[in-house]
Parts: C-alpha cells; structure tokens; sequence
C-alpha cells in the first residue's frame, strides 16, 4: 500500500457535485503537483484531505492506516478529526499567519498548545525553521510587517513545526506579486527530500513540472491526466489537458 | 448658597451617576458575551430568542424599560418588590431610593449588555474564516482558537465601537431621574425647585465633560496598545 492513499472522494455542495470519485496514490517522499482550471475542484480536494470538507464518500489512509472512511456510519468526534489532521500541514493561498503573534510565536503557537516539547525545545525548532525558510531576521517582526512572499514562508515555517507527513499546498504563490514568487517556490523545493511528502496545488507550470515527480490534471471535479511531469506536460494524453497547456502558454 | 456648596451638592448626585455606570459596565460588559454567543448559535430557537430578546431590548427607548422594570412588578403581580426596598431600607437604615437605584441598575444592565452583544457579535463575526481554519489545520481545539487566536483580534476589533458605547452610558445615566433617582440632573432639578437656581443645571454639563475628557484618554490610551498589530 502507497504512503498516502486516496480513493473514491466524492464531494457535493447542495446538489453540485464538486469532486467526482478522486483517486490516487503517493509514495513518501514524493511531491504531487495538482495543475487544472480555476473551479475544477483542487481548493475542495485539498480541504477534503485535510478535513476542512469532509467527503460523503472515499476513503484517506496514510502509512497504512485508514484515517477516514466517508461511506462509513462512524461519526467522527472532534478529537479524532484533530487527531487525523495532524498527518496533515497545510498552507494556504492566503497565508493566514495570525496577526497578533510575531514570526517566532505564529511558528511556536501549535507545538506549544499541543505539548510537543518543552519551551526551549519547540523555541529552538522554530528557529531552526525560521532559518531554513531564509527569515531569521525577522523572528520578532508582526505579520503586518512582511512582504507577501515573507508572510507565505512564515506559514510554510508554521506548518513545517508539526511535522506533519505530508504538506499541502494551495496555490502557495497566488496571492504575491510576480516578483516574490520565486522566494516562496525555491523554499518549497528546498523542502524536497526522501522525507517530505508534499501535494502542491499550483498554477506555476515550469515549477510543477520541475519539482514534481507526479502531475494531476483536474477539470470538473475528475482527475483527467496522472502522470510523471514528462508525461503530462509533454505528451499529454488527454485533448483537455492539452488545451488547457496550450492556454496556460499563451499568456 | 455659595458657588462651592452648589458643586458638593451636584456632586453627591455625580456619585450616583457615575455609580450606575460603572455597575452598568462592570456587569452589562460580561453579560453581554453570553448573549451573543446565544445570537450566534447553531441552534436556531435559542438564536431566535436571542435575537428577538435583543430587537425588543434596543427597539424601546430605555426610559420605558426603566418605567417596566420599575412600576411591572406592582402592578403585574401586585407586589411592588422595588418600593418595598425603597421602604424597608429607609426604614431600617434611613437611606432612600435603594429600591429605585436596583431598578435603574437592572434596566442599564440588560439594555447595555444587549448594544455590548451586538458590538462582541459583530467582532466575532468580522474575523476572517481562514484564522480558523489556520487553527484547526494545525490541530488546535476551537476554544484553544477562540482563546489564543480570535479573541484578541476580536477585542482590537471592539475597542472603538466599545468606546462609543461607554461614552454614550455615562450620559445616559440622566435617565435615571425619570423614576426620581437623585443622579445629577436631579439634583440640579431640586435646587431649581427649592433654591429658585437655573445655572446649575448647566453647570452639570461640566461634570460630564470632564469625566468624559477622562473616558477618552483612557480609552484611546487601550487602542493604542492593542496597535502594535494589523488584522
Ligand atoms: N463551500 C462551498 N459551497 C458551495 N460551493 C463551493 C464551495 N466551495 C467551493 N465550491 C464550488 O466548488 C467548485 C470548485 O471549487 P474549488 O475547489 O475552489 O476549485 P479550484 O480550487 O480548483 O479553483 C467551484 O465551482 C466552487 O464554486
Ligand atoms: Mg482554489
């Protein structure tokens, strides 16, 4: 069984069925790019990993294990949903870095709450993140004072401080201009290695085709292509995958 | 009578005054907190109640709701419970109106726990989703996310429409003459009456004044510090 296992996802709003039967499989250690037009249901498909939606079918198993099984009568209590969202970080289009917390606190906040160590312990793994996403400078600044690209690393930080096993990504470079992408994309990259596990939502095709070792292409709530980045961006099989490259290169 | 003893005499009913607002705030302040939380509930006949509760608390002038609270009980249930304290507190210990203070300190506290539950709900309500769910993805419980995270957001968010709010009450406690509490403008009312003095009752309008210069200081004071931050 692959690392992360993800089958059967279906997800409606009212009667617009969002996500129509999702599946597929990541390894540890790999990074899934997630490329498709806006409203094809990447958004959702995140949230349903991360049990911000909860699908009404499918089933999520990590390492093994079967965290949540949408068909079945189960009610999930709260605990438990925390609990499954912990194999799971998450960074968002926009950033969502808590405002009255400096950069070392938005990063200590969570491990602190949840005792993942003592003060000294969880302060230094800030720090080390801090670094490692290129802010040590900015330990002590508010959020309010940061550039957009400095406020998305803070957030990758944050959600770097749990250790979760796979980190997601939704659209992580949306919200910046242009000229800041590229600090938040090569953070991402340089968080590339056997252990990280990450799906990364993105429009930024060279990026994806970079730095991913799979590709999904969603349009309408299925997932249309799956396939090395070779084999979608370059051979793509699919004649909507195809226009939607086309697209995406014209502008 | 001497300038001086006009001010010792406006001020003993100043005290007063300042005595319905500071248990006006110190309890409608708290209560409004659970009220809100009812408005906002998931549970829609206690949001109804709630809402409806509130609508009728501020669609009446609070004049009225003093006159309710005050004269209701009399003729209601014929047991008039605030005369009957008024009585047996002058009675007992020669102090008068205690009866009518209670009432004027019941009406101030519901109406203002009500306008403090509207400005609490609109606080709550203003903070973006995606705090939240920042909170939850990182595994937080909801009130370890309300506590650590909304609520100070929410209080920087209040402070200024707060501050109007207490403004207003400090000028509001007036009313309380309508049910003759002897606050300052009924104390300036009485020597108009026995002493056949006009120029008192404008002279009230420098104790307000200056205990509002006060409030704003104080207040402003607050805002800054929560200024540190952007949300
Ligand atoms: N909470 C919601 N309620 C109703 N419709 C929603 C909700 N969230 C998303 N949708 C709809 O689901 C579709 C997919 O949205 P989304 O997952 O955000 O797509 P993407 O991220 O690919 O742009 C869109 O048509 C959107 O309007
Ligand atoms: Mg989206």
């Amino acid at each position: 069984m692959a690392f992360l296992e993800i089958k059967n996802i279906k997800k409606s709003f009212g009667k617009y069925e969002v996500l129509k039967d999702i599946s597929f499989s990541l390894e540890k250690g790999e990074v899934l790019s997630i490329i498709g037009s806006s409203g094809s249901g990447k958004t959702t498909l995140l949230r349903c990993i991360n049990f911000l939606e909860f699908s009404e079918e499918g089933t999520i198993s990590v390492d093994g294990n079967t965290i949540y099984d949408g068909g079945s009568l189960h009610k999930y209590t709260d605990a438990e949903i925390r609990e499954n969202r912990l194999h799971f970080g998450m960074v968002f289009q926009s950033f969502n870095l808590f405002p009255q917390y400096t950069v070392l606190q938005n990063v200590t906040l969570a491990p602190t709450l949840l005792k993942r160590g003592t003060a000294e312990e969880i302060e230094a793994n800030a720090r080390r993140l801090i670094e490692k996403v290129g802010l040590s400078e900015k330990v002590d600044f508010y959020p309010c004072q940061l550039s957009g690209g400095q406020q998305q690393r803070v957030a990758i930080a944050r959600a770097l401080a749990l250790n979760p096993q796979i980190l997601c990504f939704d659209e992580p470079t949306s919200a910046l201009d242009p000229e800041l992408t590229g600090e938040v994309l090569k953070v991402i990259k340089g968080l590339k290695g056997k252990d990280s596990t990450m799906i990364i939502v993105t429009h930024e095709m060279d990026f994806a085709k970079n730095v991913s070792d799979k590709v999904i292409f969603m349009a309408d709530g299925i997932i249309e292509e799956i396939g090395t980045p070779q084999e979608v961006f370059d051979n793509p099989k699919s004649e909507k995958t195809r226009s939607f490259l086309q697209k995406n290169d014209e502008i | 009578m001497t300038f001086l003893q006009v001010t010792l005499f406006l001020w003993e009913g100043f005290k007063l005054s300042l005595l319905i607002f500071a248990v006006t705030l110190l309890c409608g302040a708290p209560l409004g907190l659970p009220i809100a939380f009812c408005s906002m509930s998931n549970f829609k006949p206690l949001k109804a109640v709630s809402k409806v509760f509130v609508w009728i608390i501020r669609g009446i002038p609070l004049m009225l709701q003093i006159f309710v609270i005050y004269y209701v009980p009399g003729l209601l249930f014929e047991y008039p419970v605030f005369a009957k304290i008024d009585r047996f507190f002058f009675l007992e210990y020669g102090i008068s109106d205690t009866g009518r203070i209670v009432a004027v300190l019941l009406a101030f506290t519901i109406n203002y726990a009500c306008y403090f539950s509207e400005i609490y709900r609109g606080g709550i309500e203003s903070i973006s989703q995606g705090q939240y769910e920042a909170g939850y993805v990182l595994g937080l419980t909801k009130s370890q996310i309300f506590r650590k995270i909304i609520l100070k957001q929410v209080i920087k968010r209040i402070v200024p429409p707060m501050s109007n709010e207490i403004i207003t009450l400090i000028k509001d406690t007036a009313l309380a003459n309508c049910i003759l509490v002897c606050e300052i403008i009924k104390q300036a009312k009485e020597l108009a009456a026995t002493q056949a003095l006009v120029w008192p009752l404008f002279y009230t309008g420098l104790f307000y004044l200056i205990f509002v210069g006060i409030l704003t200081i104080v207040l402003g004071k607050i805002e800054k510090k929560l200024d540190y931050f952007k949300s």
